[in-house]
């Protein structure tokens, strides 16, 4: 008996302290050599900010993208072949309809959870973009893309615009009356390009409109070619973000040369995996209750036949605005046309914003002649400049979402759609002109403002001989009145509790 | 909670019963009790779905047990993260990126003098292969983007009404003089082209009777629109989508996608809205056996605008 205890105990002190694990993670080690990188990346820290939570959501959607749309690839049949629709969906029967419309109709009625997948699928993509944009907001008027991050600026933002194109050809592939619809004003806007438009046209779409090759070819670029860009710049993404480590508000103990927070492990991976868990949640339930892009309703696309108050995901409402409220300008002479009322909407214009986008580390590095590395962050209000140039292009893409909906703010407000239309106009240029010197005196009122920006220090509360009491506010950190802050210490008065408060009779109060 | 165990000190070296090290929580216990019934009602959800999914329930179900189990679990994995889980803060050591000036030299020495001493000597070589590799780039590329297509030629100026086609509406039938009545509208086509693909998107027509003797839109264009059938492309000059909706009392065609409207009676003129250009008329006559008939093609490139287009 004892000796079966014995060798139990000595087959456990071979294993070492850390028994099994620790074992395997040896022999894992021994081939790889991974301790100590190991070690050092669960101990990464992370910051606890809630604003890093953005990008996460954006991740998190990508990766509910990918599994719903994988589920999505062994039903959808990318085909334009023409086949009689006889399906589970009996007002459709009998219609001539492609083979992607068809199949897009069977995922909805007749594939189990299918429709729960197609509805995630579009929902986990408008939040995709939704909080790749937020993230950016947040990058952006924190200063977090200036040196050593430009790069990572840079990736990001192509990541955003691969994923509004790869929305875009999604959006495209069920071949309902309102995707075709979508798919004929990108073919125009590529043909509105001067000389090279209508090739340009010719060989993506594979000929004139509608084209043979539209479907296929918009198939194996959302579901191959832009998910693996995507992928791969995704990675580069997040290695910098390892590499470079995370930036961070200032603060006590942060400094230029710290990052503080929670460890990955355990602290940040249970977090970042239950977000995980709540972004599916809530992707799985708008999926559930949120009907979004029923394409039984609108029909198979017919490119003689139109719906009424049709619009394009939100992500593209910003284009589609621009369209709608630009003037018909259209240059005509030497045997030539340039549809300006199409190509500077639809192209010059988000070129000049993306291009801006591309370049503001590189603008703002050159106007403020700052080139250090910055690893904490500002406040927006504390550089007016930054922050009003972001909202002023915020305020004129928002005004331009909403120009894409004339039609039914004319009709729910029961105004003139004249009237809309030039209100759009008039507000997308206004506001935005007006927005810029608002935002400016904003934030140099906050930083007026008594605290704003600042770390809140103690009051010394103080009873007098006489009874009364005296609060007085300490003076504020001297470095706080500069952008950066270095980590101060602790005035010494507040940390230790002091013995015999009553006798002396002041007493200093934690706030 | 005294206020130096807020000061975030470094993970490793931490003795095992730093403050730092316990549970944020002031209750661990309550903590752990809500997040358990997280958990079971989660599991409990996640079966659910199992079930729904297994008896073919309505999708809604299927998405709310799903989205509910995932979201209970998730609650409770992150109160589990912040709350039982040590609640710091630590501080982890930025180490610079730049490395030192030495390196930094023998990096760049590395590429410019090996690198530069092998390929500036051979400066020939080198030219050659740049050479080379840029034709072959060119090479590559010109036969890989041609095949993607057709060259566009002059197929955007021109569609597939000819002198003579007969006009027929979308179930091939052919449109006589007294199909329609004053006011009405149909979308015609081509004989020949209704099922077809091009035919849908751009020999597209909209056929309106605006009255019951012959029509003047325009001058010059006395005889194109007899008995009243004035004939119109139906693909916008803005971006191209259909024409689809006719303000009877106005006479305006009006575009859905983004509101250009088109006055039927001089000529599709844009009215309102980002068309540039009218939409093109087509020339009818009615023949001896009273069907409509196009006399040519439309004069002008339809739909909206290229740079090839005149």
């Amino acid at each position: 008996m004892s000796d079966v205890i014995n060798t139990q105990r000595a087959k456990k002190q071979a294993l070492g302290p850390y028994g099994r694990v620790g074992k395997s993670l040896d022999e894992l080690d021994d081939r790889l050599g991974l301790a100590r990188g190991g070690r050092t990346f669960m101990d990464k820290i992370f910051p606890d900010h809630w604003s890093f939570m953005l990008g996460e959501i954006a991740l998190y959607s990508f990766v509910i993208i990918m599994v719903t749309g994988v589920f999505l690839t062994f039903y959808f049949i990318p085909s334009s072949a023409l086949v009689t629709y006889h399906g589970s969906y009996l007002p459709l029967d009998g219609q001539k309809v492609t083979q992607a419309f068809s199949s897009t109709v069977n995922i909805s009625f007749a594939v189990r959870g299918g429709l729960l997948m197609r509805q995630m699928h579009h929902w986990s993509c408008d939040i995709f973009v939704g909080a790749i944009v937020v993230h950016m907001a947040r990058v952006f008027f924190t200063g977090a893309f200036r040196k050593p991050r430009e790069l990572n600026w840079t990736i990001g933002l192509t990541l955003l615009i691969l994923a509004i194109g790869n929305g875009f050809f999604g959006y495209s592939l069920p071949d309902d009356l309102v995707s075709g619809t979508g798919i004929r004003i990108a073919y125009s806007i590529m043909e509105s390009i001067p000389f090279v438009g209508t090739y340009m046209a010719f060989f993506i779409f594979g000929g004139n409109f509608p084209g043979t090759s539209t479907i296929p070819r918009f198939f194996i670029l959302h579901v191959l070619i832009l998910p693996l860009v995507i992928l791969g710049l995704l990675g580069a993404h997040l290695f910098l973000l390892v590499r470079q480590k995370h930036t961070q508000f200032p603060g006590r103990g942060r400094t230029e040369k710290n990052v503080v927070g929670s460890p990955m492990f355990p602290v940040f991976m249970a977090k970042t995996t239950g977000f995980l868990f709540i972004v599916s949640g809530i992707t799985a339930l708008l999926g559930a209750f949120a009907q979004v892009n029923p394409i039984w309703q609108f029909g198979p696309y017919d490119a003689a036949r139109i719906s009424y108050a049709v619009q394009p995901d939100w992500y593209m409402g910003f284009l589609d605005g621009a369209l709608r409220i630009f003037p018909s300008w259209s240059f005509m002479a030497f045997g030539h046309t340039i549809p300006l009322e199409v190509t500077i909407p639809a192209v010059i214009f988000p070129g000049i914003i993306f291009n801006i986008a591309y370049l503001w580390p590189m603008l703002e590095r050159k106007f403020t002649k700052d080139n250090e590395i910055h690893h904490l962050l500002d406040r927006p209000s504390d550089r007016p400049k930054r922050t009003a140039a972001g909202v002023t292009v915020l305020v004129m893409l928002s005004m331009l979402h909403i120009a894409s909906s004339t039609d039914v703010i004319a009709n729910f407000f029961h105004l003139s759609l004249n009237a809309v239309l030039w209100g759009m106009r008039i507000l997308t240029v206004i506001l935005p002109i007006v927005a810029y010197p608002l935002t400016y005196k904003l934030c140099k009122e906050l930083q007026g403002v008594r605290g704003a920006g600042k770390r809140k220090t103690p009051n010394i509360v103080s009873r007098t001989a006489e009874g009364a009491y005296v609060a007085t506010p300490t003076p504020a950190y001297g470095e706080d009145v500069g952008h950066e802050l270095e980590a101060t210490p602790v005035p010494a008065y507040i940390e230790s509790e002091p013995e015999e408060p009553l006798e002396s009779g002041v007493r200093t109060v934690d706030r | 909670m005294t206020d130096e165990h807020r000061t975030p000190v470094s993970l490793s070296g931490l003795s095992s019963n730093d403050p730092r090290l316990q549970p944020a929580a002031r209750h661990p216990e309550l903590v752990e009790r809500v997040i358990s019934v997280c958990f079971i009602v989660g599991t409990l959800c996640l079966a659910g779905f199992g079930a729904c999914y297994w008896i073919d329930a309505q999708p809604w179900k299927l998405g709310a047990t799903l989205g509910a189990g995932l979201l209970f679990l998730g609650i409770g994995i992150v109160a589990w993260g912040k709350y039982l889980m040590p609640r710091g803060p630590f501080v982890e050591e930025r180490h610079t990126l730049a490395n030192s000036d030495a390196d930094r030299q023998a990096f760049a020495a590395a590429i410019v003098e090996r690198g530069g001493s092998v390929v500036q000597r051979r400066k020939l070589l080198g030219g050659l292969l740049g050479g080379g590799m840029g034709i072959f780039g060119v090479v590559v590329m010109f036969p890989l983007l041609r095949s993607l297509g057709p060259l566009p030629k002059r197929t955007l100026q021109h569609t597939d009404w000819r002198s003579g086609s007969y006009v027929v509406d979308q179930s091939g039938r052919r449109v006589e003089v007294g199909d329609l009545a004053v006011g009405s509208i149909e979308t015609v086509f081509p004989e020949g082209t209704e099922n077809s693909d091009r035919g849908q998107a751009v020999d597209q027509t909209v056929l309106i009777r605006v009255s019951n003797e012959a029509f003047t839109t325009m001058k010059g264009r006395e005889t194109w629109a007899p008995h009243g059938y004035v004939a119109y492309s139906k693909v916008c000059t803005h971006l191209g989508c259909p024409v689809g909706l006719y303000e009877q009392e106005l006479q305006l065609l009006v575009c859905p996608c983004h509101q250009s409207m088109f006055n039927v009676t001089n000529g599709a003129v844009p009215q309102f809205g980002p068309a540039p250009r009218p939409l093109p008329q087509l020339p009818l006559y009615v023949d001896s056996s009273g069907f409509l008939r196009s006399q040519s093609d439309y004069h002008q490139a339809v739909g909206p605008g290229f740079w090839e287009r005149s």
